[in-house]
């Protein structure tokens, strides 16, 4: 046998590994750009969050791009303030309020579409997706021009309707009104997004069973808890664990609604609280220690969506 | 499924003696225009800022501050949006957020289009982990993320710097583009592709010329979508440029109040309505897309 001939041979038998090889390393190839993407913008800030949360790393710091190593000081700081516990406290019934008023209402939305006649659904849904597309800083911007005490439109409407007098009303005097008008905005901006992905699901809620339902003398509720309810599971537990998670680490409403000279201890949300602390106050590390944490708080929570989807993924196949 | 409904009932009612029939019949109606009512109630209340935005955005100020306000103006104006244009800085933010946008757009577009077709696509080990990865970081709060993008940014001089809004931007936006796309390449026929292959095109080929086509709209809209939030988003867009001139339209439009004492709310009314515009016109072409990518399946599961 020839040398030549021995080489094509050779090149013959290992040609399909190679290719085989090649044809395996496709998806990575094409998932490498994101991945270095990420890595690159993400992975190394992630990293120097987790060791800056060691540090002592104030502007100082900054400006020698060197931090002084303080152990576990930042944590304990952290973790011996109240102002932290009161902040979470709060963030939690915050959340809670929104997301039950957010679910809550965009449910029933989601019912009315069915009831009503198609030239107002049409018109409704048109009203929905205006909303769901308002700029969360525009929208921040009408809320307040609505709600000033000098000549908002809402105390004007309120006092025309004989609610009381509201004429000078300030809505935003204590933190409780504060947070509620805050959550109006946020309620209001996420509805549109419930409704229309509850209203989708409805869609798919076998008509017979209900009408069935409806034979058998079950009311409206009963159909709900028995028949829809369980259909719709899924995209109920899907929009309340997002919702969770959003509202959980909302910033740009509460920041710019009660004005960023306006907030403060008394009124901080978890979003707010990370980004004075940390940002505005150009204490890096301690505010690297409470970024940590949140982010804790939040990827526990997300598991069970991330677990969710994952398996979404693989069912959609 | 009105229809189907109505097919229902009327089956039934034939069933039912005659009087009856008209009475549920009656009833019915008053129920659906009972329902109707409230209807229009709810999108009244709904839309009412959007519309009260643009209303205030067209009147002269003597009815802005009048004691009882309009509706409509009478005298409607533009003077607030001229005024609005010609504030510092304005044209300078627009060229701003025009150019992290469209940078944004591209780059993101063709990176997680290429990551969509291998989760799409290919089994690979490894792909579930790249899935957790993706929506992980979808979840990550952004506020928990300035600190340390802005002190790495700081540290290779990219803030104050178009380009580290861009690359932060990429970053949150590109686990989001990649699960959408996937949604949509998912949603085209295995079958076409293999056809295409059994006539003698190439993987390559039967991509470019079968599934390039067909997710041409999933792709449109993703990248509309894309656009539409890196054009809202503040947070980081409030910490990275600093200087005025470097600002975009939605920082320049969050610090308008804050400059004088008695707020010019028909032209902060303007300045929002034209911050607005384009994002309401984008999302009105690509709701119904986007809806479906980010839900489909979720019933099914």
């Amino acid at each position: 046998m020839t040398v030549a001939a021995e080489a094509t041979a050779h090149r013959s038998r290992r040609r399909p590994r190679l290719k085989r090889i090649a044809q395996a390393s496709i998806p990575y190839l094409l998932i490498l750009p994101v991945i270095l993407v990420i890595t690159a913008i993400l992975g190394y800030p992630l990293y120097k969050l987790a060791t800056l949360s060691f540090q002592q790393y104030g502007l100082a710091e900054l400006i020698q791009r060197k931090g002084v190593w303080i152990g576990l000081d930042n944590y304990s700081s952290v973790l011996h303030d109240e102002i932290f516990w009161r902040t979470l406290l709060r963030t939690v019934i915050f959340t809670a309020a929104n997301v039950v008023l957010t679910i809550g209402i965009g449910t029933l939305l989601a019912f009315l579409l069915v009831r009503v006649s198609s030239l107002v659904r049409v018109l409704l849904t048109a009203g929905l997706v205006l909303v769901w597309s308002m700029p969360a800083v525009v929208a921040v911007q009408v809320w307040f021009w609505m709600t000033n005490f000098q000549n908002g439109i809402l105390n004007h409407v309120l006092t025309q309707l004989h609610v009381g007098d509201y004429s000078q009303h300030d809505w935003y005097a204590t933190t409780f009104w504060k947070l509620a008008m805050v959550t109006l905005l946020i309620v209001w901006g996420a509805i549109p997004f419930v409704t229309i992905t509850v209203y989708a699901g409805l869609a798919q809620v076998p008509r017979e069973l209900v009408e069935a339902a409806e034979i058998d003398g079950a009311g409206p509720l009963r159909v709900f808890r028995d028949v829809t309810y369980p259909i719709l599971k899924p995209i109920f537990l899907i929009l309340t664990s997002l919702s969770i998670i959003w509202d959980f680490g909302v910033f740009t409403q509460p920041y710019l609604l009660i004005g960023s000279s306006h907030v403060d201890t008394s009124n901080y949300l978890m979003g707010v609280y990370v980004f004075i602390e940390g940002y505005a106050h150009s204490d890096f590390g301690r505010g690297a220690a409470i970024s940590l944490l949140m982010l804790l708080m939040v990827a526990t929570m997300s598991i069970f969506y991330v677990r969710r989807m994952v398996k979404m993924g693989e069912a959609a196949r | 499924m009105t229809s189907a409904s109505e097919v229902v009932v009327r089956q039934r009612a034939e069933v039912v003696p005659r009087a009856a029939t008209i009475t549920r019949q009656r009833r019915r109606r008053l129920r659906r225009i009972a329902w109707n009512v409230v209807g229009l109630a709810v999108f009244v209340v709904l839309v009412f800022p959007v519309f009260w935005m643009i209303s205030t955005a067209f009147k002269p100020d003597t009815e802005i501050n009048a004691f009882s306000p309009t509706w409509f103006s009478s005298h409607p104006t533009l003077r607030h949006f001229r005024d609005a244009i010609a504030r510092p800085y304005f044209w300078d933010v627009v060229k701003n957020s025009l150019i992290i946008v469209g940078a944004v757009v591209a780059l993101s577009m063709v990176v997680a289009f290429l990551a969509a077709v291998a989760l799409a696509k290919y089994r690979f080990t490894g792909n579930k982990l790249f899935v957790v990865l993706v929506i992980g970081i979808l979840m990550l709060p952004q506020a928990g993320l300035v600190i340390p993008l802005y002190v790495v940014l700081a540290k290779y001089h990219l803030t104050n710097h178009l380009l580290g809004l861009v690359f932060t931007h990429l970053v949150i936006l590109l686990p989001f583009a990649v699960w959408t796309l996937r949604g949509f390449i998912l949603g085209i026929p295995k079958e076409l592709e293999e056809a295409a292959m059994v006539d003698g095109s190439s993987r390559l080929g039967a991509f470019t010329r079968i599934l390039l086509p067909l997710v041409a709209p999933g792709l449109v809209a993703t990248s509309v979508f894309v656009f539409i939030t890196s054009w809202n988003e503040y947070i980081f867009a409030n910490v990275i440029l600093t200087d005025q001139q470097n600002q975009t339209l939605t920082v320049w439009l969050s610090y308008f109040y804050g400059t004088s004492r008695e707020t010019d709310w028909g032209g902060l009314m303007a300045a929002s309505t034209l911050t607005a515009i384009p994002v309401v016109i984008f999302f009105l072409l690509v709701q119904r897309k986007i809806a479906f990518g980010l839900t489909a399946g979720a019933v099914k599961a």
